[in-house]
């Protein structure tokens, strides 16, 4: 079976800044490959690589076997890759149909927008993920920060992505709400998608993932099956493991 | 026992029957349509002539030349972006019209249309400056305010050595393309000029536009969201760059509207305008952060200062108060937009 997305010693520099070299990575149909890193360890760049909105000047980006570089975010998405941003996937003040069709609006024959259809659709492709919402034409806005990226992901499902980017989906929310994102990430999952999930917390990694690809400073720190590593070790790694002993040491003496 | 199967609700059940007050405030337009109905009362009952056929004849007509530009710039609003050069183009284009008319001796419908294509191009280019520069509106097109200013006074001064141009009626195509334009109409005896109809078509065509089309939803979100909105494929430059067109197109239309009335134009005309069109646009319900408003409000906020500048002429007052009344209607419709936003953006998290 051809990957999804494969990329091989991928990288990127802005002017003199090297903000990502040598990442290797793959993103299977119906796996989750987690993204972890702290800030600035170049989480963003690739993730905006694999979206489009940057290109990348080294190594080879491969979409369902064929080498490819896109040159905007409306290329990736017609090659199914459709991305979900931390604080950019919605429109707040537009109602919430409004947002799950902007750049796919359903239309009449007469070209006018068909907005019963609009309506109609969202509330179904909502309720198939199990978001159900009382009313889709308040606006976005009004909604709670993770019905907000249920709306953004369960639009990337209903038109038909292959490859799912997920920035930061949990990073703003409550424990609660964090976990009904991840559901639907696994939803998204399970339907047969393949997840690109970027976090900085290991514990809404762990249980979702396949598989760990760990950034720091622009590099690869390591990647991992599933089976490879446990939830100790991953948070050990991103919190910058044998650092973080001797940090914890010196603020032991403090309190001493 | 036989269970009859239910028709499932057509509404949510958890939703209780809207408030009808709760209905109201969502539409951007309300508070203006609220203030329209004062004025119209207000002036009703304080003068006379307001109410008569002849008093609406004016001031819808007046209300017709700034609503025209008022809901193109509301458009442009709604879309995140400001055209400071709006006003100053209703001269331009009436000029370039005038100039080739009477000096070139061009059939109007040719300079008409000569014009047109002036206009869409500084309409264009004001966008692509934008868009290119990423600069905020306000700067570019003030720029391109002033330099049509200078180029409007300079090039009329220098091809007819005083700064206004007349002579249209002796040119060819004057009547015909005047019908079009300039001519009037009789409703109840009295004369309404068709700019008025104008005025009604542009609104509808643009709310329309809003409101029920493709272009009309990525207009609220490159105005909203303008990142968010390229990342799910929406064209944020060439939609803007398109409105910015429109505010050109609608100048356009005011210009030759003028030219074809006055038969002359005097080149210091339209500037200070550009103001006006924002005030009645944010009247009408247009958040000044882009992504919220309607065309059918701006219409109104234009309706709005129609009817006080006139009234204020029957009711024998100094126009000095029309200013007052300006400033206090302004601050009025942005306290009530900011309302309405953080009703509507409410987060809860």
């Amino acid at each position: 079976m051809t990957a999804l997305i494969e990329t091989e010693n991928i990288g990127k520099t802005y002017g003199s800044v090297i903000a990502l070299s040598d990442v290797s990575t793959v993103v299977n149909a119906g796996e989750v490959t987690c993204v972890l890193g702290d800030n600035g360890a170049g989480k963003s760049t690739l993730i905006k690589i694999l979206a489009g909105v940057h290109q990348h000047d080294q190594g080879s980006f491969k979409v369902e076997g064929n080498e490819i570089k896109f040159s905007s975010p409306r290329e990736a998405l017609d090659h199914g890759i459709a991305t979900v941003y931390q604080d950019l996937a919605v429109v707040p003040l537009m109602s919430v149909w409004r947002n799950f069709f902007l750049g796919s609006e359903p239309t009449t024959k007469f070209g006018f927008l068909d907005r019963k259809k609009g309506r109609e659709v969202t509330k179904k492709a909502l309720s198939d993920m199990g978001i159900d919402l009382r009313d889709v034409e308040q606006p976005v806005g009004t909604l709670s920060g993770g019905e907000r990226q249920c709306v953004a992901i369960a639009r990337a499902v209903h038109f038909g992505a292959k490859v799912l980017i997920l920035d930061e989906p949990t990073a703003a929310l409550g424990v609660k709400q964090a976990g009904v994102v991840l559901k639907y990430v696994a939803q998204a999952r399970d339907r047969g998608l393949g997840v690109v999930l970027i976090t900085h917390n290991p514990h809404h990694a762990f249980p979702v993932a396949n598989r760990f690809l760990l950034l720091k400073r622009g590099r690869a720190l390591g990647s991992y099956e599933k089976n490879e590593i446990d939830i100790n070790e991953l948070t050990r790694q991103m919190a910058g493991g044998a650092e973080l002993e001797a940090l914890e040491h010196e603020l032991r003496g403090v309190e001493a | 026992m036989t269970v009859t199967a239910q028709a499932p609700p057509a509404t949510d059940e958890r939703l209780s029957k809207p408030r009808a007050m709760d209905q109201l405030i969502k539409r951007p337009e309300i508070g203006a349509m609220l203030g329209a109905l004062l004025v119209f009362l207000f002036f009703s009952v304080v003068t006379e002539q307001f109410l008569s056929v002849g008093g609406a004849a004016t001031w819808l007509d007046d209300a017709s030349m700034l609503g025209i530009m008022a809901v193109a710039v509301a458009l442009l609003m709604i879309g995140g972006e400001f055209d400071l050069s709006a006003g100053v183009m209703t001269a331009s284009t009436a000029l370039v019209t005038a100039l080739l008319a009477t000096q070139l001796g061009l059939n109007v419908w040719l300079s008409l249309l000569v014009s047109l294509a002036f206009a869409l191009s500084v309409g264009a280019l004001n966008g692509w400056l934008v868009m290119r520069t990423g600069l905020p509106s306000f700067i570019v097109t003030l720029g391109s305010f002033l330099a049509l200013q200078g180029l409007n006074l300079g090039i009329t001064r220098l091809v007819t050595g005083s700064v206004q141009v007349s002579g249209m009626r002796a040119t060819d195509g004057y009547e015909s393309a005047g019908f079009l334009f300039a001519s009037t109409f009789q409703v109840g005896g009295q004369s309404f000029y068709v700019s008025i109809i104008w005025w009604v078509l542009f609104t509808v065509i643009a709310s329309t536009v809003l409101m029920r089309t493709k272009f009309g939803n990525w207009i609220f979100a490159i105005g909203g969201a303008a990142q968010s909105s390229r990342a799910v494929g929406v064209p944020v430059v060439r939609s803007k760059i398109l409105l910015f067109m429109t505010t050109a197109f609608a100048a356009w239309l005011v210009g030759s509207i003028n030219i074809l009335r006055y038969a002359s134009v005097q080149a210091n005309q339209g500037i200070g305008l550009e103001f006006q069109y924002i005030i009645a646009a944010v009247i009408g319900g247009c958040l000044l952060t882009g992504g919220f408003g309607s065309a059918v409000g701006a219409a109104i906020g234009a309706l709005i200062f129609g009817m006080a500048r006139q009234g204020i002429v029957y009711a024998g007052w100094n126009s000095d108060w029309f200013q007052l009344f300006l400033g206090v209607m302004l601050l009025a419709a942005v306290l009530v937009n900011n309302m309405l936003r953080r009703r509507a953006e409410r987060v809860k998290r």
